[in-house]
């Protein structure tokens, strides 16, 4: 989230698509019924579904799943059509003005560069034209016919409300309503937010879903303002930690990039990551990357990283591929590659594509191990369960350990939820049995692989044995000890830069925020973007002072936010360029000639100049990107793309399958179903009753929606003499489940590009073990293909069939 | 003349005074049960109808004990009725002396019963008691069991219940009315009572009361001055 | 002592609380006729639902399930979302899912509700109850089943025109929604409506929800919900737990909220004239058979009756003694 969940109900409008907030996130929801109740804000939803969201909606529109680029790019479409457009921030704070590279074009649905054989993109025309000044070449008047502006203009002029409808199933008129509610936003004192979560992630164009609407909230003015923002809603309690912390492989701790293998030395890692300013003035925050970076390294390494070895940066793994997504990693398994698992908190064959595929490859591993406060499905792969796990134990020879660990109820520590704020908790129990705390589990398993280097030595014990484990107890790491430890501290006397009889902060003490960390060893940080999270003021995210100073609902005192305790990023887009907020009944910051003040921490230096520096100090131009060069694998402005596995062709280029880009496995490939066989186009999603495939094991829960189904039209129910309730056989290219069927009105039939496309819709959180009935998922359904960006499965839309059939045998 | 006025086990018994066998052992047993049965329902149902007699339902062990006995009282009472009025129901056909009685009801309170017609085994007075029991019981066990929610819930809707229980209410009633007059009506007239226990009246009773049946036995060849 | 609670929405009280909603709080009691006035008179609560805002999550069953410690059966699906499918003894609270049609916008709605008691001025269940004390309603306007006097007899489920009490197959007692009496008594309010994370249940005085309501329904009608309205139906007095409905002209279309809920006219006749008419009918039947043995003369056998019974069937072997 850019903004904070308190922060919705600031807003005038709310557009829910991509998500289902009411359903996933009932209480974070409770925001948008406040905006509704107390300020008379409007609540659109765009989804395939009419959902739980909808039931509550002043608007709903159908749309086909995995269509949302073009049902946005139209809405961008119509705003510049209709001027629907926050100019002034739009020309000042996107960089609209910037003239792109003459090589730069686009054509039927291919950017500059393609490369077919690579599924790739030679990125470097996808660039601004530089200055002999290195700087970006601007045009403010906007009238430069390879400035940003114009060449998105011609970008999106395709998608008209017809080409929507075409694409996305969507009747014209509903889309034209929306665009026309959306369009109202433009104005400067109206804001809008976006809430979305896994149903643009879930796409092979899962990125460009989310940049896409962040576009539309540039053009309309909505980035840094109270009640706008890009709000992902986080699915689980601590997602938005888990990537903070660096748990995704090509990430370290506060997105610093994990080494590839051809940056052999610290030099060449750093050489791409100077970040210098593009436009003059700018902050360009990250030239600060090398402190992050070092600080890192000397809370890992502690004394054993120093100047002279490159703050021990050989010690870090170097990764041979952009990353070990979960795609990837299953199909090194899946092909003998992989021989031992350590799944932490996973239950990969619900949770990831092709389950097949899953179990065959868990069968391929020699061990194991399982950490989880429940007994999963994963941890019994090998077990038959009838027709719900029909396997043959005798032929699986993996050896399965499983580790019991505690559940969040009875552990200390933070959560990071969805507005970035870093909640401390206190255990509410004692863990049941043999349940241990992760950071036991984890520290015995350290300790005790230290001792085998230490006995055995190795190739490189370098890095076991140097990390720095001074914790009071090595073989249980306390959360407030890894919490310091994130914050930072000051290694040495860390002295003033401008005076040097001046101490800022005494060896020993923790940093107050990474404003204080240094690239010369004297700082140590575990995670940058956490640094403010636990100083010398004490444990500032178990703060529960909820003040609330100007009644907006930015509770600066309620527990701790990165970076720096700021509710809101890029809140310094909220005043103009004078510094006027652009809203006085809702402003964060005002510039009071000398600094910005305010109630909320600015996003920019605090004296910086506002007609001086631009808003957006994380981006090298200082304003954002309409245009985003080569930061995206799949192309500068987003495109239309069907899912890998779509009822219908491309209408803009039919020639081309899925997202030209992602990186597809062979095995999986051959795997794709095609309309002809499969005609029904399906998509996953979860139930407000439960929560994965943890809640299943609680009575409670389990009676409150106790078996599985899929989710079809009264239309679709007819034609295939469906009843109400009862059982039916769906299957793809991969896998068949048997469920219930809900038939509903709530999914209708949709017309696209004159063909009518029936949806199935099939909720997830089933399986073989726990309290309620047993049954399948959509798992053993979807198919193994990901976003070309991050690799996150394409579980949203996917082909299938479907037909009645009889009751599954007992078990 | 058929036997069809008789019932079995009828006998007379000549000699100082007459004895005649007006029921059987079995049939006795089968009146008490009812009785009974009729008496528990009637306690218990009361118990229920009105908040000044929940009282009673200490007789059964309590409210719940009381809920939950009551419905299997009634069919007891309805098996043990059945069976009565299978051996009764031929002998309480209404005919034209009962119409011919009713008319001289009058005649019955004031104490000239001389002056009524003779009458068979049965008069109109326990023909109207016999007829309304089993109407009667043939409600209460029919709303009876649409209210015995324990197992018959889901046969009727609530609105429904909420007639059955309206008609079972106003039924019991009237089967204690029924009841009352009964009861009062066998003690009133002296020596009834007996013959729901030994099983036989005097010559004299059956004489003054049900002379038509009385001349009938006598005229069976087997009593004719015969031994009994 | 505290008057009751007037939101759901506070923090329990850390302090030491007197159960406040005593038998000297009662104004009725179910088959009992002589209730003393309360000495004090609560104020009147209530629990509004405003199913405009209910985004139909279940968390309400899931606090009543935990609160009152129940436990559901884990039934199969039968195609739609609502579970368990219906209130049962062990399920105080449910949410109803009806997928309706506007005509006049031809657009779907999915009208969800929260069903279970609705603690009516004038309870159909006490009136129909003939277990003293199993039945009692407080000055606060809460109708609460006492277990311990339940004789299990399910008059009360003809007594409710909401169809809402349901009779335990294992302890044959009466269950529903108590509006979290034992919450309430100490000062707290409903467990569902300190779930509710959108507030489409909130809990107060019945003032201050009616007031509520009156906001919620201005905010309708502005967004075109012409017909937007409270529901506190007069048929029954008035209820202590009230619905804001977007459509309050047809409220059936909730999946069967009575349009017009009172009283059965059966179960007023079972329970009042059939009551006193059938006692004084079966009093003076008794009373009049008493008098009439006691005072008139018996029928009895007259000695020539007996001299006519032998002379009819002829003397017999032996004399008899």
């Amino acid at each position: 989230m850019t903004n904070s969940w308190t922060d919705i109900r600031n807003t005038d409008l709310v557009i829910v698509m991509g998500g289902n907030a009411a359903e996933a996130h009932p209480c974070g929801f409770k925001w948008v019924t406040e905006a509704k109740a107390n300020r008379g804000a409007k609540l659109i939803v765009v989804d395939p579904r009419y959902t739980r969201t909808a039931s509550v909606s002043d608007f709903y529109a159908p749309i086909r799943q995995g269509t949302d680029i073009a049902f946005l790019l139209g809405v961008i479409r119509y705003c510049i059509e209709n001027n629907k457009v926050q100019w002034e921030y739009a020309k000042n704070f996107t960089n609209a003005a910037l003239i792109v590279k003459d090589a730069f074009a686009y054509h039927d649905g291919l950017f500059t560069g393609y490369d077919a054989e690579k599924r790739d993109y030679d990125r470097t025309s996808w660039d601004y034209e530089l200055g002999p000044d290195g700087f970006a070449q601007i045009d403010m008047t906007l009238q430069h016919p390879r400035c940003v502006w114009n060449l998105l203009k011609q970008h999106v002029d395709i998608y008209t409300p017809e080409m929507v409808e075409r694409i996305c199933g969507t009747p014209k008129e509903k889309f034209l309503t929306v665009a026309r509610m959306i369009g109202e936003s433009s104005a400067p004192d109206k804001a809008m937010t976006s809430m979305y979560a896994l149903g643009w992630t879930q796409h092979s164009s899962g990125s460009q879903n989310i940049r896409t609407m962040a576009m539309l909230q540039l053009i309309l003015g909505n980035i840094g303002i109270r009640g706008g923002g890009m709000n992902a809603l986080r699915g689980h309690s601590n997602i938005q930690g888990l990537t903070d912390v660096g748990l995704l492989s090509q990430y370290m701790p506060g997105y610093l990039n994990m080494p590839v293998e051809k940056e052999t030395n610290l030099k060449t890692y750093l050489s791409t990551r100077q970040f210098k300013p593009l436009r003059p003035g700018q902050t360009s925050y990250w030239q600060n990357y090398p402190k992050f970076f070092v600080s890192l390294q000397k809370a890992m390494f502690g004394a054993a990283a120093t100047a002279e070895n490159d703050w021990a940066y050989d010690y870090l793994p170097k990764l041979d591929v952009p990353a070990y997504d979960v795609l990837r990693t299953f199909e090194l398994m899946f092909n003998g590659k992989v021989n031992g698992y350590f799944c932490q908190g996973f239950n990969p064959i619900l949770a990831f594509p092709n389950r097949a595929k899953i179990t065959a490859s868990l069968s391929n591993l020699k061990w194991l191990v399982t950490m989880d406060p429940l007994d999963t499905e994963t941890s019994r792969f090998w077990q038959n369960h009838g027709e719900y796990n029909d396997v043959d134990t005798k032929s699986i020879q993996t050896e399965v350990i499983q580790l019991p660990t505690t559940c969040f109820a009875e552990e200390e520590g933070s959560l990071t939820n969805s507005g970035r704020w870093l909640q401390w908790h206190w255990p509410g129990g004692s863990p049941p049995g043999e349940a241990k705390h992760d950071n036991w589990i984890m520290g015995q398993i350290f300790v005790r692989l230290r001792a085998l280097y230490r006995k055995e030595g190795g190739a490189f014990p370098d890095p076991i044995l140097n990390l720095t484990w001074d914790y009071k107890d090595e073989n249980e790491p306390k959360p407030d000890e890894l919490a310091r430890e994130m914050n930072g501290r000051a290694l040495t006397d860390l002295h003033d830069p401008t005076d040097a009889t001046k101490i800022v902060v005494p060896a020993g003490k923790q940093v107050a925020n990474f404003s204080q960390l240094r690239d010369d060893g004297t700082t140590s940080s575990g995670c940058w973007i956490y640094s403010g999270c636990f100083n010398e003021a004490g444990n500032n995210m178990a703060r529960r002072d909820n003040t609330d100073a100007d009644g907006l609902g930015t509770y600066p005192n309620w527990t701790w936010s990165w970076p720096v305790n700021r509710r809101t990023l890029y809140n310094r887009a909220s005043a103009d360029l004078q510094g006027k907020p652009w809203d006085p009944s809702r402003k964060i910051l005002e510039w009071d000639g000398a600094k910005w003040i305010g109630s909320d921490v600015p996003d920019i230096a605090p004296t910086a100049k506002p007609e001086e520096v631009g808003p957006f100090i994380m981006n090298a131009e200082g304003s954002a990107r309409l245009f985003a060069r080569g930061m995206l694998r799949d192309g500068p402005f987003p495109v239309h793309y069907e899912p890998f596995e779509s009822p219908v062709a491309n209408v803009i280029n039919p020639e081309i399958r899925g997202n030209p880009v992602v990186r597809v496995f062979l095995d999986d490939v051959a795997q794709f179903g095609t309309p002809d066989e499969f005609p029904y186009a399906a998509t996953s999603y979860r139930l407000t009753e439960h929560f994965h495939f943890w809640t299943k094991h609680n009575r409670v829960n389990a009676a409150l929606q106790p078996e599985f189904f899929v989710e079809l039209s009264e239309e679709l129910a007819k034609e295939k003499n469906i009843p109400l309730g009862g059982w039916v056989r769906v299957w793809s290219k991969r896998g068949s489940i048997r469920a219930k069927a809900v038939v509903t009105k709530r999914i209708r039939p949709l017309i696209c590009n004159g063909k009518t496309v029936h949806i199935i819709g099939i909720p997830l959180h089933w399986g073989f073990m726990g309290e309620a009935k047993k049954g399948f998922g959509p798992n053993s359904l979807t198919p193994f293909v990901g976003d070309a960006n991050i690799d996150t499965p394409e579980y949203k839309a996917f082909l299938v069939n479907i037909e009645p059939t009889s009751g599954p045998a007992e078990v | 003349m058929s036997d069809v006025e008789l019932e079995p086990g009828d006998a007379l018994h000549p000699g100082k005074p007459v004895i005649v066998d007006r029921y059987r052992g079995a049939t006795r047993l089968n009146h008490w049960v009812t009785a009974i049965s009729l008496v528990l329902l009637a306690l218990s149902g009361l118990s229920m109808f009105h908040p000044s007699l929940f009282f009673l339902t200490a007789i059964f062990g309590g409210g719940q004990a009381t809920r939950t006995i009551h419905p299997w009282i009634g069919v007891v009472l309805f098996f043990s009725f059945l069976l009565l009025f299978l051996q009764f129901w031929r002998l309480n056909l209404w005919n034209r002396t009962d119409v011919e009685w009713v008319a001289h009801a009058k005649d019955l309170v004031s104490g000239h019963e001389e002056k009524m017609p003779e009458v068979g085994k049965y008069n109109a007075g326990q023909k109207f008691i016999f007829w309304s029991m089993s109407i009667l019981i043939s409600i209460l066990i029919v709303t009876g069991i649409m209210i015995w929610d324990e197992y018959f819930f889901d046969l009727t809707s609530i609105e429904v219940k909420r007639f059955a229980v309206l008609i079972h209410a106003v039924a019991a009633v009237i089967i204690i009315l029924v009841w009352i007059l009964h009861v009062y009506a066998g003690i009133w007239v002296r020596g009834s009572i007996n013959s729901m226990i030994t099983g036989s009246v005097s010559g004299g009773w059956a004489w003054r009361h049900h002379r038509k049946w009385l001349k009938r036995l006598a005229a069976k060849p087997a009593n004719r001055g015969g031994p009994a | 002592m505290p008057d009751s609670p007037t939101t759901a929405v506070s923090n329990p009280p850390v302090q030491e609380f007197v159960n406040n909603l005593g038998a000297s709080d009662m104004i009725s009691r179910s088959a009992t006729g002589d209730l003393p006035p309360p000495a004090r008179r609560l104020t009147e609560v209530a629990k509004l639902i405003d199913v405009s805002k209910c985004i139909g999550c279940k968390a309400c069953q899931s606090a009543c399930i935990e609160w009152n410690d129940t436990s559901p059966a884990i039934e199969d699906n039968v195609g739609i979302y609502m579970n368990p499918h219906d209130l049962t003894p062990e399920m105080f609270t449910l949410m109803r899912f009806s997928e309706w049609v506007n005509p006049e916008t031809d657009n779907l709605e999915w009208l969800i509700r929260k069903d279970g008691c609705m603690h009516c001025t004038d309870p159909g269940c006490l009136k129909a109850c003939p277990a003293p004390g199993a039945i009692v309603q407080y000055s606060n306007g809460i109708v609460d089943f006492v277990h311990e006097n339940c004789i299990g007899c399910g008059y009360c489920v003809k007594g409710c025109p909401f169809n809402i009490p349901r009779i335990s197959k294992t302890d044959h007692r009466a269950y529903k929604c108590t509006l979290c009496s034992d919450r309430v008594a100490v000062g707290q309010g409903p467990a569902c409506a300190k779930a509710c994370p959108t507030q489409a249940i909130v809990f107060g005085t019945k003032a201050d929800m009616i007031k509520h309501a009156e906001g919620r329904i201005t905010d309708l009608k502005s967004r075109g919900y012409a017909n937007a309205g409270l529901y506190d139906p007069p048929g029954v007095g008035g209820t202590h737990v009230m619905y804001v409905l977007h459509h309050a002209d047809k409220p059936h279309i909730y999946d069967g909220l009575p349009d017009n809920p009172k009283i059965s006219a059966v179960v007023q006749t079972w329970k009042g004239v059939t009551k006193y008419v059938g006692l004084a009918a079966m009093s003076f039947a008794a009373a009049a058979s008493v008098l009439h043995g006691v005072f008139a003369k018996p029928n009895r056998v007259a000695p020539e009756d007996d001299a006519n019974a032998e002379r009819l069937v002829g003397g017999g072997p032996e004399e008899r003694t």
